[in-house]
């Protein structure tokens, strides 16, 4: 933070991107509320105060209890095991914890589906039609399957930070390791396990393809089938709307849970890594953990995929499939570009500049974020089709609308940097007589590119395996790899699904691990 | 290095959205899938030479959409799973030439001329021969709430052809009957699933032993594997659970591609089209000369089987999806 920043006026250069991402997300929110409150008064009533909704909310609630316990009770002893014992190969075990971030909700749905049934795998190699995985219990384990790593990763980065000191105190005051851990390490880190549980409870509230293949009637579920089978307008915009309030009531708890705590060191010194904790007799089983963990959420998928492959012998259209993964990236590169480069002057704003204008539309950002991206593409269609018919179901709307939806996440990494790198450095070239645009092209931009194009390429692994906002605004024929695995797996065709989700899976892999190459600095 | 990257990245984003307009001159909205659509409009494609875009939807979605979309609607034609749905939509319906139609029967096309089967179907009874052997099996569909069948019925509630066999029940029933009967399944604990194909799949993994589909639904799994463990039935001749529908096309009156739109809908009644869905496709054709499908009731079975709904008649699709969110079922 500059000395001077309080009370300048930002440049144009930066308002004007930062209010045209603030109008882009506000209006068709804005448009939504409008759609819903258009309807007879007495229709809605019947429609939202009904047992029905009581289910789905219960629903919603049983269904993100679940997976953060899942994910918690997958992630804690992960990131333990990682940071703290002696465990060997750290940087693989590391990135094969990160890795399943890449596998789509919905291809771990139909890998879980696979398995079962009359041609499953079971009943292919052991005889066993064993019943489908689904529901609650199906959706909770795929959905935890693939995003424990959110978790892990908060969990590992707070292992790391900690002190060691603290551990060692509670040890020479006479407690056991055990009891130190849970009176001592645990307590330090909530901020992170609450920070890992609201990404997963958004990304639970807004996922669709898992709870639609499983058939377990949450919110997301409910807005589809309105959608899907019904198209009931006002309903689909109530049932959004009261997604977006559950929305809000995670992102106020988790605020409040946070509120009041301090966990930051006090004291003079260096903060030192804590020594590793030798496993001793408990290595095999530690082992036997890691072997499980990392079967079930990358193994599983892969061996089902691949079993599927082997089946019959599909005709895999292999033009087909090029033109879709060219489309996918077509779609998925401009938007995390365009992601990217609306995340560096909202950051610089808000960082350099900070007003309530620019607080707003920060916050703005991260709402956006957290609006569940079936709600959020079904705004825009509304509000497409109400006020930009020329945009609608165009190229131009589906970039603009996953750049929306996506960046807050590429806003993390660049406010990180620009935070870490302070403004003297940029000051000095002031002095040195270059204007404010040429100091900040040539000194800061330059230290901040890495973490632009890290958020870039996280926003783009997202894109490829996104489904709510690809499904309703693609424009007619645009398909990608997300819509034809979820269609193709709806229709009960695993056999043709199969390639395309490979495909889907290893190009977000891909990304994963060029993302831990650009983060690997810092571990 | 790192700046020419960024930059690229850039130029790139500028550019994409700009070299994907596409040279569209049919789109069709389609609310029956893909796996059937396809083939089709890659022949019509490479007969005609017109481009043909697809969006796949559900059929209610589609008609919902179109709706929405009024004057703004990029579609041409809509492709949809029963006539209940296209009688719902005929309001934006052009009219189609009665030429085009002239080999149909009257049964199979609307009175307006507005819309045109294309093909028909029948709605059957899927069953798993060794849970629920045929002996076992219902007089008629409204039998399914019984004791006997707890837990044991699948249905898709979402799908078009369902929802247009339950528009019949209330015209032909009345509605007291109707919603009765949807009332007695969900106490029955009828299981509810996506789709036709899931409900076929769900009788052979040994989730429900009966089921409530379409009739050609089952021939595609015995096409793969003819040891595929489920058969399907009628239920007693006239019983409103063996309704004959069509699928069938409208053209847009907002299209600006009438003229292909109507090659299309000619073309979707051509005989080597009508071979097609009744081998391939195990429908029933809409026009005389077709050569039947050895693995299917005749059409004179299916037609005495089927109660007399003219198909105008299911045009109320918005009572229905209201009865069936009542239910809880959407």
């Amino acid at each position: 933070m500059s000395p001077n920043a309080a009370a300048r006026r930002p440049p144009l250069l930066l308002l004007v991107p930062a209010l045209v991402v603030g109008a882009g997300l506000a209006v068709p929110l804005v448009y939504l509320v409008v759609r819903a409150f258009s309807a007879e008064w007495s229709a809605v009533q019947a429609l939202i105060f009904r047992p029905y909704t009581a289910t789905l909310l219960l629903n919603t609630l049983k269904l993100t209890a679940g997976v953060l316990a899942t994910t918690t009770l997958i992630a804690l002893p992960l990131a333990w095991l990682i940071v703290r014992s002696d465990l060997r190969h750290k940087k693989l075990l590391s990135i094969l914890a990160v890795m399943p971030l890449a596998v789509p909700g919905y291809v771990m749905a139909y890998a879980l589906i696979g398995l079962s049934g009359y041609y499953g795998f079971l009943n292919h190699f052991f005889g066993l039609t064993v019943p489908r995985l689904q529901g609650w219990a199906g959706a909770t384990v795929a959905l935890s399957l693939y995003t424990f790593p959110y978790v892990f990763l908060n969990l590992r980065a707070a292992l790391l930070g900690l002190d060691p000191a603290l551990e060692e105190t509670a040890r020479s005051l006479g407690r056991s390791q055990r009891a130190t851990f849970f009176a001592v390490t645990l307590p330090h880190l909530v901020p992170a396990l609450l920070s890992g549980w609201l990404v997963i409870g958004l990304y639970v509230l807004g996922d669709f393809g898992v709870v639609a293949l499983m058939r377990y009637e949450v919110f997301s579920f409910a807005i589809y089938n309105q959608y899907a089978g019904a198209f009931d307008r006002f309903y689909a915009a109530w049932l959004s709307l009261m997604l977006m309030a559950l929305t809000l009531g995670f992102l106020v708890a988790e605020g409040l849970a946070l509120r009041g705590r301090r966990f930051s060191r006090v004291g003079t010194g260096v903060a030192r890594r804590a020594s590793l904790v030798p496993l001793g007799r408990w290595r095999p089983l530690a082992h036997a953990f890691l072997a499980l963990v990392f079967a079930a959420s990358l193994g599983l998928p892969l061996m089902v995929i691949l079993f599927w492959f082997g089946f019959g012998a599909v005709e895999v259209d292999w033009a087909l499939l090029r033109a879709t993964a060219l489309r996918t990236a077509g779609a998925a590169l401009p938007g995390a570009v365009l992601a990217a480069l609306l995340a560096l002057p909202l950051v610089v704003l808000t960082v350099r500049y900070p007003s309530r204008t620019s607080w707003a539309i920060e916050r703005l950002a991260y709402f956006g974020y957290a609006v569940p991206p079936l709600a959020f593409a079904l705004a825009m269609v509304f509000f497409a089709l109400g006020l930009a018919p020329f945009l609608y179901q165009t190229l131009p709307l589906l970039v603009a609308s996953y750049a929306l939806s996506f960046v807050a996440l590429a806003m993390g990494p660049v406010r990180s940097a620009l935070l870490q790198m302070g403004g003297r450095v940029e000051e000095a070239a002031r002095v040195l007589g270059r204007g404010p645009a040429s100091a900040f092209a040539s000194v800061t931009l330059p230290l901040l590119s890495r973490s632009l194009v890290a958020g870039g390429m996280l926003v783009f692994i997202l894109i490829v395996k996104e489904l709510p906002i690809t499904f309703l605004l693609a424009p007619t024929g645009y398909t990608t790899l997300s819509m034809n695995v979820f269609a193709r797996t709806s229709e009960g065709m695993l056999l043709e699904a199969a390639p395309y989700a490979l495909v889907t899976i290893l190009f977000s892999s891909l990304f994963v691990g060029l993302i831990l190459r650009y983060e690997g600095g810092r571990s | 290095m790192k700046r020419a990257l960024l930059s690229g990245l850039a130029g790139l984003a500028i550019l994409a959205p700009t070299g994907a307009a596409f040279s569209q001159e049919l789109t069709v909205y389609s609310g029956r899938g893909e796996s059937f659509v396809a083939p089709v409009i890659e022949m019509f494609e490479n007969e005609t030479g017109i481009d043909v875009e697809v969006r796949y939807g559900g059929t209610a979605e589609l008609a919902a959409l179109l709706q929405e979309e009024g004057a703004n609607s990029p579609a041409d034609v809509f492709w949809a799973q029963d006539g209940g749905a296209l009688g719902a939509t005929q309001d934006l319906f052009a009219e189609i030439p009665a030429s085009v139609s002239e080999d149909q029967p009257d049964r199979y096309k609307s009175a307006e001329g507005r819309w045109i089967g294309t093909s028909a179907r029948a709605r059957v009874l899927a069953y798993s021969p060794e849970r629920a052997p045929e002996d076992t099996l219902p007089e008629s569909v409204k039998d399914l709430t019984a004791e006997e069948w707890s837990d044991r019925v699948g249905w898709a509630p979402t799908n078009g052809s369902f929802q247009a066999f339950v528009t019949a029940m209330r015209v032909h029933e009345g509605e007291e009957a109707a919603k009765e009967w949807v009332d007695g399944m969900v106490a029955n604990n009828a299981k509810t699933y996506r789709n036709n194909v899931a409900l076929v799949q769900a009788i052979a993994d040994g989730e429900i032993d009966v089921a409530l589909t379409n009739n050609y639904y089952l021939g595609r799994f015995k096409g793969r594997d003819s040891s595929f463990p489920v058969e399907q039935t009628f239920f007693a001749e006239g019983d409103i659970g063996n309704l004959i529908n069509v699928a069938g096309v409208g053209i847009l009156e907002t299209s600006d591609s009438k003229e292909e739109a109507q090659r299309f809908a000619e073309f979707l009644l051509t005989p080597a089209v009508q071979q097609y869905f009744t081998s391939a496709g195990n429908e029933y054709p809409v026009i005389a000369g077709v050569i039947p499908n050895a693995t299917l009731a005749s059409v004179s079975t299916v037609e005495t089987a089927s109660p007399e709904v003219p198909l105008d008649e299911l045009s109320d699709l918005e009572g229905t999806l209201e009865l069936l969110r009542s239910a809880n079922l959407l």
